[in-house]
């Protein structure tokens, strides 16, 4: 079996100011199998999830996402869909904090380049004190991505010192 | 005026640095489908194993059955949790015949993706343990599904087996194997 060294890391960004509300990773290259994408965040104010685009010289703005998620609060536990939207979901019943913590999230973009299959992404996140989700996104789409934006689906930004990273996993 | 955070990013090869996370093998189904995916003759050279795929079969979403050094014996147990997007689920138990990654392949278009932990695989003092996350969405449907399963078995894993619920899985589903140093 060959073996090679591989998850390496291809850019990560880091918000200063208080006036960012998208990050945007462009020009990808398609020399990885997957990619990982490490987030995090807070934002200004209550009323945003995070979100995503991708798509194959620009985002995809159109309604060609879906997601399913899975969400526990401690004491019970839900799920719930959207389809037909504009930009998958990182997080559904999970408010992005404000201050304190920064919340994580793992998001997986699995054989990300290949034209052949529509694209499924699979996040975990979650934030202390309020709960913890899984969360399937599609895109449907078979073109290759080699453009990602992470946003803010409502009117704010992310605060200084949100991370982003990301990374690529190139198998044999 | 919104301040938007641009990051490009060089393009061709990816650069070649050392880690502990290192591609063992892939495969890719052809043209004809498969019925099972074998990774066999797995050197002890890691502590753990990364399993990452992208699955779908022609017409039914389903799970993967997972079993190690050719065990299909009552030698496993598994649980898992699982949204449908309008509920959710628990299940489980013991005296299993497999390990399970459940809803890791999608029908038609819509491919599932899993990610499958084998943790401390060549520990010849344990029993085998195996966390999954995995999940399909096709726009009106779809399921995401934690797993965890155990192989109460002492011997290193050198190969690992899998086969579907619905065979056989489709062209272009992809099996990627992946080794942790400790």
């Amino acid at each position: 079996m060959a073996a090679g060294s591989t998850y390496t890391k291809i850019a990560t960004t880091t918000v200063s100011g208080s006036s960012t509300n998208s990050i945007t990773f462009s020009s990808i290259s398609n020399g990885y199998t997957d990619l990982v994408l490490i987030c995090s965040v807070q934002n200004s104010a209550a009323g945003s999830a995070l979100g995503m685009q991708v798509g194959n010289g620009s985002v995809d703005t159109a309604s060609n996402y879906s997601v399913t998620e899975l969400y526990g609060d401690g004491s019970s536990a839900s799920s719930y869909r959207l389809s037909n939207i504009t930009y998958t979901l990182n997080t559904v019943n999970i408010a992005i904090p404000t201050t304190s913590a920064f919340m994580p999230f793992i998001i997986n973009c699995q054989n990300y380049s290949n034209t052949t299959t529509y694209k499924t992404f699979l996040t975990r996140s979650g934030a202390a004190g309020q709960g913890v989700e899984a969360i399937v996104n599609l895109w449907r789409s078979t073109s290759a991505i080699n453009v990602i934006t992470l946003l803010l689906t409502g009117a704010q930004y992310f605060n200084a010192g949100s991370t982003f990273t990301l990374y690529g996993i190139a198998a044999a | 005026m919104l301040n938007i955070i641009s990051g490009t990013l060089s393009t061709g090869a990816p650069p070649v640095s050392p880690t502990s996370y290192e591609s063992i093998s892939t495969v890719t189904v052809g043209s004809g489908g498969s019925s099972t995916i074998t990774f066999s003759s797995i050197p002890s050279t890691w502590t753990h194993l990364q399993l990452r795929t992208i699955a779908a079969h022609s017409t039914s979403e389903g799970y993967f059955k997972i079993r190690f050094n050719g065990d299909s014996g009552a030698n496993y147990s598994w649980h898992e949790l699982q949204g449908t997007g309008s509920s959710v689920s628990a299940g489980g138990g013991g005296g299993k015949t497999f390990a399970l990654a459940d809803q890791a392949f999608g029908a038609g278009s819509y491919f599932g993706a899993a990610i499958i932990d084998i943790l401390d695989y060549k520990n010849t003092n344990k029993y085998k343990t195996v966390r999954a996350l995995s999940g399909v969405d096709e726009n009106a449907t779809g399921y995401i599904v934690f797993n965890s399963s155990a192989w109460y078995d002492l011997t290193a894993i050198s190969s690992i087996e899998i086969t579907f619920t619905s065979s056989p899985i489709s062209q272009y589903s992809s099996f990627a194997l992946y080794g942790i140093k400790g």
